[in-house]
């Protein structure tokens, strides 16, 4: 599967990458090779196989509603890059960039 | 003195320690030490926590002469990769983008640590969120193989492994995703060990591939490993993906040896293409010596072995994807200041991440996409299933299966930086097991003829880390590997 | 606009959001608590920490089986938390673990009546996810477009929320209300939340499309957001038939888009075009593992289900000899309980409806309280309907009685009593007020000796004022016509 450039762009803006020009030129070409390898798995047969989410069959793992304490707020805080009264600080949201 | 305290076993000091033969505060201050002394040549710690220990083994040494019960691991030097968090200490998983983080709370691991009275001596280096196979991908500095030292450890628990091999600890933690604690226990003359996905708790480790990641042990010596994997392994309440039946004691079945258990050798594994002579030739011997011990040896097909590489390069980066989407500098880490929120975003983990994480998480979100989740992520898993089935129907034939751990011996700095498929290519031993959520072990098969270690891989069935841990102590007894570092460009450090 | 009107129908979906009451979140033991310092109520895990991880809350689960059973929804054997990923400053992980193709709930049905008439909403699917935190947008309109930068706390982030999604088979603003009023009386009947549009513990958006009439093709949607009450879902979906009405039958066409419900200005306006559709990358939650409900506790759900409204007002009205229409209104507003307990009391049905539907709804709106919260008992109810009966007082002078037991005064009897409300049905007391009558208005009191029946109102009014209301009316009626109607020997019934 060979990436476009356009495709590189729209991938890097689902995950938020703000890539430079170089990066979005070698990224293109690295991604392009590791998914033709990685295509590989489509030469295998697997029309009635189920897909394997959780190695270790589990089922229903669930905790009782009952309340411990939670981080004190300083604490909760402590690690924000930027905060204010309590709160995280975030830089203007514009709608529809979202 | 200090140094038959930092060349002995974890086993051997608990003993010396039990005797009153040495202080646990001894035992800390050597290590420290060695540490210091050796840290310009192998670069293993990103942060040493030196107050922490001290006080942690002067309490360890208070209590036991006040008579109080002690831990598992009471006042043995234990090395943590820095994918742990540790309440209040560093923990930068590797990453720019976490670079002055204090974690508010302890991983379950390092928590049971603490409970087993552990010495917690520091956070070692590894690729940035356990994204690599050989210690490049640090965005900090480069750990060195003790072995030679213009080569890589492995990776992702490059310092780890480092660290250990150094005579820096006895123990280690780490983690393998696809092989990152087996395939650098290999390049250092060490037993490193990935349980059966689940046995260890996973809360408090930083994510890379979620159905993938473990805790393991690194150490110099079976028994150690055994010791440090009992110490941290058991359901957690934490961790949905937690296995609930309780993590057997190991200690009874380690020395009952391979007589008439059947080893299963892998034929796809050894005639894969990039396999080296050296660690195929000291492959095959383990294989013979356990055949001389009594184990009866069978060849053995994991068909889809082959697309487990390709299956793993498209779940691993799926899931990591989605894991390091929180990490945009709102809540904790780096902040990148730019206009809008969004491109505060764009710009922190643009500058954050360094280009191996990029790599993935653009296959990643890729592989998620609309329009290519069937063909890549569904399919991937599809293949995981036929993988699972593989190692199911293989361990009906034997009890485990023996394979090498790495198709080559530690190489050169760079050698593998310019080609990211090689680098993946790394794993193709170590990568099915991770897949089926098998337990696998590598254990020192010697040297080849360049002098550099070779490691050989036992796997075993879900849940069957006694055989397993069987086999390495019978191998290890058997073969009497000494994991000095040793070689012209080795670590140069008198003990 | 008939022709028009003629010419689309209008196709409605809704979405709504319950935050359930739980005492801790979707997927961390943190307490839910409203009002609290900003961030305290947060952990590792709903601060999306690095290496947290996600455990369900068992008692949301329940929530969800027994609401998917409320709605007559099939419970899924099998079902599973995807990752829904997306960034925004408000989610801790940018990814919401919710569900995505294996839903817990699906295929259930609501019947609701609009218009006179009973309508089947399909309901497609109920789902369970986790709740997002709050920002607060600073800069001059408190609101998010112009602001300078936001200020996010995550109290309530993760908080379990159930999403219901009902097929598009709405067809009127009536329909949707009645929708929305039933599915919000079934969660409080659950008491699975207090559902409080106002208050965001209940949310609904609404998907408005047109077609014209007989074809079966979906015309181009419009979400529609910011409804806080059911009369504000009502406005705004007719305002967006007319608006894409307008727009359709100008040749113009509708834009899928997201739209804001201005209530102040009855409109709505562009919120955010949506020119490429989210691409929201869902996959199976690796951290979660599958939700498989025992079919016997589904089972002892399903018994242990309330009475659910619709069958509530079947009852009500059948027990009680009560209309539809009176049966659905006492117990949308909870006034049914009231009513039993009148009626068991001795008050005749009908009139303790009448009683509760008109003056204590009215009372309780006044008040901005719930009719439900009135301070009324159905023994106070009863006795007001036996002073009715007996002829203490009029309905007139009930009317007040009632309002004063409302307002505390005490129980009917004594509140008429207090207040002197009592009706005058003594004859002789009436008799002078009669006479008076009659003698200031002799007019009419030969209009009526005449022949003309209704002239008799003019004497009766003078009577009732001259008592202040509080003669009992048929009295009077009858005492003017025996006075009126007399032989002139003026005996009559004086004494």
């Amino acid at each position: 599967m060979s990436l476009s450039t356009d495709d590189v762009r729209h991938v890097a803006r689902l995950a938020r990458l703000a890539l430079t020009d170089e990066e979005v030129d070698s990224l293109g070409a690295q991604l392009s090779d590791i998914l033709a390898y990685a295509e590989k798995v489509g030469e295998v047969a697997t029309s009635d196989v189920p897909p394997t989410s959780h190695p270790y069959p589990l089922r229903n793992v669930w905790r009782d509603d009952e309340p411990r304490p939670s981080l004190p707020p300083a604490e909760a805080i402590a690690t924000a890059p930027q905060a204010e009264d309590g709160r995280f600080h975030v830089p203007r949201i514009v709608e529809g960039e979202a | 003195m200090s140094a038959d305290l930092v060349t002995a076993t974890a086993a051997q000091l608990l003993e010396r320690l039990n005797a009153g033969d040495v202080s646990a505060a001894e035992v800390a201050q050597a290590h420290l030490d060695r540490i210091e002394a050796t840290e310009t040549q192998v670069d293993a710690f990103l942060h040493v926590m030196h107050d922490e220990a001290l006080a942690a083994a002067a309490d360890v040494d208070r209590r036991r002469a006040a008579g109080e019960q002690l831990g598992l691991l009471a006042g043995v030097p234990v090395a943590l990769k820095d994918i742990f968090t540790t309440r209040g200490v560093p923990t930068t998983c590797g990453s720019k983008i976490l670079d002055g983080y204090r974690p508010p709370y302890d991983s379950t691991v390092t928590a049971r640590l603490h409970a087993a009275d552990a010495v917690i001596v520091g956070k070692t280096n590894m690729d940035e969120f356990a994204m690599g196979s050989s210690g490049e991908n640090s965005a900090f500095k480069l750990s060195r193989n003790p072995w030679d030292l213009g080569r890589v450890p492995g990776g992702s628990s490059a310092g780890s492994v480092a660290a250990v091999a150094a005579f820096q600890a006895p123990l280690a933690t780490g983690t393998d995703t696809g092989g990152s604690i087996r395939q650098p226990a290999a390049f250092t003359g060490l037993v490193g060990a990935k349980p059966t996905y689940g046995r260890v708790s996973r809360y408090g480790m930083i994510a890379f591939a979620s159905s993938l990641d473990q805790c393991g042990p690194i150490a110099r010596t079976v028994t150690d490993a055994a010791l440090l994997l009992q110490a941290v392994a058991g359901h957690d309440p934490m961790d949905s993906t937690s296995i609930p039946e309780p993590f057997p004691d190991l200690r009874p079945s380690l020395g009952a040896g391979v007589d008439g258990l059947r080893i299963g050798v892998v034929r796809e594994f050894l005639e894969s293409e990039g396999l080296e002579p050296g660690v195929r030739d000291r492959t095959t011997e383990a294989i013979e010596r356990l055949g001389k011990l009594g184990a009866d040896i069978v060849e053995v097909s994991l068909p889809h072995a082959v697309y487990g590489v390709s299956a793993y390069y498209l779940i691993a980066p799926s899931e990591c994807s989605s894991n390091l989407s929180r990490f945009d500098g709102v809540r904790y880490g780096l902040r990148v200041g730019a206009g809008t929120a969004e491109e505060m975003m764009a710009a922190t983990r643009e500058q954050g991440f360094g280009a191996e994480v990029k790599r993935r998480i653009m296959i990643g979100t890729y592989a998620l996409s609309a329009g290519y989740y069937d063909a890549y992520y569904a399919q991937a898993q599809r293949v995981r299933t036929l993988i699972l089935r593989d190692f199911a129907a293989a361990f009906e034939q034997c009890d485990a299966l023996v394979s090498p751990t790495a198709p080559t011996t530690a190489f050169a700095f760079g050698d593998k930086t310019d080609d990211p498929l090689a680098m993946y290519l790394n794993d193709v031993f170590t990568i099915p097991a991770s897949l089926a959520g098998s337990p696998a072990v590598s254990v020192p098969g010697g040297l080849d003829d360049q002098g550099l270690p070779v490691g050989v891989q036992i796997m075993a069935p879900v849940l069957g880390e006694d055989v397993m841990f069987r086999v390495a102590a019978a191998l290890e007894a058997e073969l009497g590997f000494d994991p000095t570092p040793r070689g012209p460009n080795a670590l140069k450090a008198a003990l | 606009m008939l022709e028009q009107a003629q010419r689309y129908e209008a196709v409605i979906g809704l979405e709504v959001h319950v935050e359930l009451n739980t005492n801790t979140k979707m997927f961390c033991s943190c307490a839910i608590d409203f009002g609290g310092e900003p961030n305290s109520r947060t952990c590792p895990v709903c601060l999306g920490q690095p290496g947290s991880l996600p455990v369900v809350n068992a008692k949301a689960v329940e929530s969800a089986i027994r609401l998917g059973l409320a709605l007559g929804c099939d419970i899924a054997p099998v079902s599973q938390f995807h990752r829904k990923n997306y960034f925004y400053p408000d989610m801790p992980k940018n990814y919401q673990i919710s569900q995505y193709d294996i839903p817990i709930c699906l295929h259930g049905e609501l019947t609701v009546t609009a218009d006179g008439q009973d309508h089947r909403v399909g309901i497609t699917r109920v789902h369970m996810e986790e709740d997002t935190g709050k920002s607060l947008h600073v800069g001059t309109s408190g609101r998010i477009h112009g602001a300078d930068y936001s200020l996010v706390d995550y109290n309530r982030a993760g908080i379990p929320l159930l999403e219901i999604v009902s097929e598009p088979d709405i067809r009127t603003a009536a329909q949707a209300q009645a929708y929305l009023s039933e599915l919000r009386a079934i969660v409080l009947a659950l008491g699975i939340s207090d559902a409080k549009l106002e208050e965001g513990s209940m949310r609904c958006d609404a998907n408005v499309s047109l077609r014209p009439v007989g074809h079966t093709v979906f015309g181009t949607r419009a979400e529609v957001k910011n409804m806080n009450s059911v009369r504000s879902l009502g406005r705004a979906i007719e305002y967006e038939i007319a608006r894409q009405t307008d727009l359709l039958t100008a040749g113009h066409p509708v834009v899928q888009e997201t739209r804001h419900w201005d209530e102040d200005a009855g409109r709505t306006s562009t919120l955010r075009t949506k020119e490429t559709t989210e691409d929201y990358r869902y996959f199976p939650d690796p951290d979660l593992v599958p939700v498989v409900p025992d079919p016997g506790w589904i089972e002892q759900l399903r018994a242990g289900l309330p009475e659910l409204p619709a069958a509530r007002r079947a009852r009500l009205a059948d027990s009680r000899g009560l209309s539809a229409e009176q049966a659905a209104t006492l117990v949308g507003a909870g006034l049914d309980g009231i009513l039993d307990d009148a009626a068991d009391a001795g008050a005749p049905p009908a009139e303790a409806a009448n009683w509760l539907t008109n003056e204590v709804v009215a009372w309780a709106n006044e008040r901005d309280i719930e009719p439900a919260a009135a301070p009324l008992t159905g023994a106070q109810l009863a006795e007001l309907s036996g002073l009715v009966a007996d002829g203490t007082l009029s309905k007139k002078l009930a009317r007040q009685v009632l309002g004063g037991v409302l307002d505390g005064e005490g129980d009917p009897r004594q509140v008429a009593q207090a207040r002197g409300l009592e009706q005058i049905s003594d004859t002789s007391a009436i008799a002078a007020a009669v006479d008076d009558a009659i003698a200031a208005d002799p007019g009419a009191a030969q209009k009526v000796r005449d022949g003309n029946d209704k002239a008799i109102g003019a004497l009766v009014g003078a009577v009732m004022r001259a008592t202040k209301g509080q003669a009992n009316p048929g009295l009077v009626n009858e005492l003017l016509r025996k006075r009126l109607f007399a032989d002139g020997t003026g005996g009559g019934d004086g004494g």
